[in-house]
C-alpha cells in the first residue's frame, strides 16, 4: 500500500473511505490570519474568513488577487508563512494535510493525458485499491453518468472539449465521495451555455450531497448566481465577506468597481 | 547541479521503498519497458555495430603493425564489455530515455497533473518515479548486453573486411571466446545498473522540479540530460575502480 493510501487508512480504514451516495457530510472551513510572500511579493494578506458545511462559498477577485494561491493552502500544497487553516476542526498544511476528504476540481481540469476518461475517473479508487475492477467500472460509469458524459470511458483528455474535461474532473473528485471540493476557476475558457451546466452541477453537488463547496472565479454571474456567501480579495486582501445581498451592499470602491463594471463603449 | 544531488539521493532511495508496490504498478512497468525498448533498440544496433567496428579497425591496424593482431578479438571483446557498450548505451539512454522521462514528468508538474494526483493522495514516486526507475533498470543492461554482441560482430566485420588487419571471423570470436570471460560482461551490466539508476533518478528528479511555464521544460531536459552525462562519466571512473579492486 502506497504511504499516502496507508495514512488514509490509519486514520479512517479502507471502508470507511467510500460511503454510499448522500450520506457525504459538508465540514468546516476557518481560515485566521493567513500570510503568505513570493521573495518580496506579497501573495496573501493576513486571510481570514470561515466556510460553514454545507454552504457554497465563492471566491472572487480580479486576476492575480491570491484566489489561487488561497486555494492550493487549502488543499495542502503551499504551507502560509504565518495563520492557521482549520478543516474540521483540525489544523492543515503542506506538511500535515487534512485527513478529510477533500476533493479539487483544476481550472485545467487536470487530468492525466496518458490515461483514458474511465481511468482518470477511477484513478483513486484503483490506486488505493479500494474496490475491485468490475466495482470501479459501475461507480465510474455512474460518476460520468451524473456530469452527463456518460459513455465516454474510453476517450482520451485530448480528445474533449475544455467544458467536458471540467466536468470529468468534477467526476473524478465525486469518486472521492468529498466533504469538501474546491474549485478553481471553473468557468474559466468556456462558452455561458458550458457555464451554465458546470453551474448546475455545483448547486446539485451540494443539494444532494451536503458537500462544502468553495469556488474561486472572477465570473460575477457564476458567483452570484451560485454562492451562499461570497469574499471579494484584492492583491492578497480580502475587502469584503458576506451573503451576495451583503456584498452588493458594501462601500468599498474596489467592490463597487469589481462588481459594477461594463463593456460599455 | 550538485545542491541537487541530496535531493536526488532521497529521491532514489523513496523509489527503492516503493518497489513493494511494483506489483500493483506492474501495467505501467511493461508500458515504459515497451516504450524504453521502442525508442532505443534500432539506435542501439547501429551505434553498437560501428562503435565495435571502429575500435577494431583503430586497435587491429596498430596491433598488426607490432605482429600480434591476434589479440584484436580479445581487445574488442573486453573493451565493449567492460566499457564501450555500458558507457554508449547509457549515453544514448540518457539523450532518449532520460530526455522523455523528465519532459513527461515535468509537462504533468506544469499542467498541475500532478498536483491532481496530491489531492487523490496519490504519490508521485509511486505513481510516477518507481515505475520508470524499474523499467530503465531492467532495459538498459539488456540492451548493453544486446550492444555487446552487436558490438562484437562489428568488429569481428571489419577485421575481415580490413585487408590491413586480415583477421577472419572464426579466427577474432575463437581468440574473443578464449579470452573474455563471464565476469567481463558481468563488470559491463553492474556498470549499467549503476547508470540507470543515475539516468532514472537525475530525469525524474528534473521533471519532479520543473516550475514555470512550458518553456522551462525544454530547460529542464537540457539539464537532466547533462548533468546524467556529467555523472555516468564521473562514476564511471569510480566503479571501473571499485570492480577492479574486487577484481571483477
Amino acid at each position: 500500500m502506497s504511504s499516502a493510501a496507508a495514512n488514509h487508512s490509519e486514520s479512517e480504514g479502507p471502508s470507511a473511505l467510500l460511503r454510499p451516495p448522500g450520506q457525504s457530510k459538508g465540514i468546516r472551513v476557518q481560515v485566521r490570519d493567513l500570510k503568505k510572500s513570493f521573495r518580496k511579493v506579497v501573495a496573501l494578506d493576513r486571510i481570514s474568513f470561515e466556510v460553514n458545511p454545507g454552504e457554497v462559498f465563492v471566491i472572487m477577485g480580479p486576476s492575480g488577487s491570491g484566489k489561487t494561491v488561497l486555494l492550493k493552502h487549502l488543499i495542502g500544497l503551499e504551507s502560509p508563512d504565518s495563520g492557521q487553516i482549520e478543516i474540521d476542526g483540525e489544523p492543515v498544511s503542506s506538511r500535515r494535510p487534512s485527513r478529510c476528504r477533500m476533493a479539487m476540481v483544476f481550472q485545467s481540469g487536470a487530468l492525466l493525458n496518458s490515461l483514458t476518461v474511465g481511468e482518470n475517473v477511477g484513478l483513486y479508487l484503483a490506486e488505493h485499491r479500494l474496490k475491485t475492477a468490475p466495482q470501479i467500472t459501475g461507480i465510474v460509469a455512474e460518476k460520468l453518468k451524473l456530469v452527463g458524459l456518460q459513455g465516454m470511458e474510453d476517450r482520451y483528455p485530448n480528445e474533449l472539449s475544455g467544458g467536458m474535461k471540467k466536468r470529468v474532473g468534477i467526476a473524478r473528485a465525486l469518486v472521492m465521495e468529498p466533504n469538501l471540493i474546491l474549485y478553481d476557476e471553473p468557468t474559466s475558457e468556456l462558452d455561458p451555455i458550458s457555464a451554465f451546466t458546470i453551474a448546475e452541477h455545483i448547486v446539485l453537488l451540494k443539494r444532494q450531497y451536503q458537500v462544502t463547496s468553495i469556488v474561486v472565479t472572477h465570473d460575477r454571474d457564476l458567483a452570484f448566481g451560485i454562492a451562499d456567501r461570497l469574499a471579494l480579495i484584492h492583491l492578497g486582501k480580502i475587502l469584503t465577506v458576506g451573503t451576495p445581498a451583503q456584498v452588493k451592499a458594501s462601500t468599498d470602491p474596489m467592490v463597487q468597481k469589481f462588481l459594477n463594471i461594463e463593456f460599455n463603449f | 547541479m550538485f545542491q541537487n544531488i541530496g535531493e536526488m539521493l532521497i529521491l532514489f532511495w523513496k523509489s527503492i521503498l516503493a518497489l513493494p508496490e511494483a506489483w500493483h504498478q506492474r501495467r505501467k512497468i511493461s508500458e515504459q519497458l515497451v516504450e524504453v525498448g521502442n525508442s532505443s533498440l534500432l539506435v542501439a544496433l547501429v551505434m553498437s555495430f560501428f562503435i565495435g567496428a571502429v575500435f577494431a579497425l583503430y586497435t587491429g591496424r596498430e596491433l598488426a603493425q607490432v605482429g600480434v593482431v591476434d589479440l584484436v578479438g580479445e581487445l574488442v571483446g573486453i573493451s565493449m564489455s567492460k566499457e564501450l557498450a555500458p558507457v554508449m548505451m547509457a549515453i544514448l539512454f540518457a539523450g532518449r530515455v532520460g530526455s522523455s522521462m523528465t519532459s513527461e514528468i515535468g509537462s504533468m508538474k506544469i499542467y498541475q497533473e500532478l498536483d491532481a494526483l496530491h489531492t487523490m493522495r496519490i504519490d508521485p514516486v509511486v505513481f510516477l518515479v518507481m515505475p520508470r526507475m524499474v523499467a530503465i533498470c531492467v532495459a538498459l543492461p539488456l540492451v548493453v548486453l544486446f550492444s555487446v554482441f552487436i558490438g562484437w560482430g562489428g568488429g569481428a566485420f571489419i577485421c575481415a573486411q580490413d585487408k590491413l588487419i586480415g583477421v577472419n571471423i572464426m579466427d577474432f570470436f575463437h581468440e574473443l571466446s578464449t579470452n573474455v570471460e563471464l565476469r567481463h560482461v558481468a563488470h559491463g551490466l553492474i556498470k549499467a545498473w549503476v547508470f540507470a539508476a543515475v539516468i532514472g533518478t537525475v530525469s525524474c528528479h528534473q521533471g519532479l522540479t520543473t516550475i514555470g511555464g512550458p518553456r522551462n521544460i525544454g530547460r529542464s531536459v537540457t539539464k537532466a540530460v547533462v548533468n546524467s552525462l556529467v555523472l555516468i562519466i564521473v562514476l564511471d571512473f569510480f566503479v571501473t575502480r571499485f570492480l577492479q579492486n574486487l577484481h571483477f
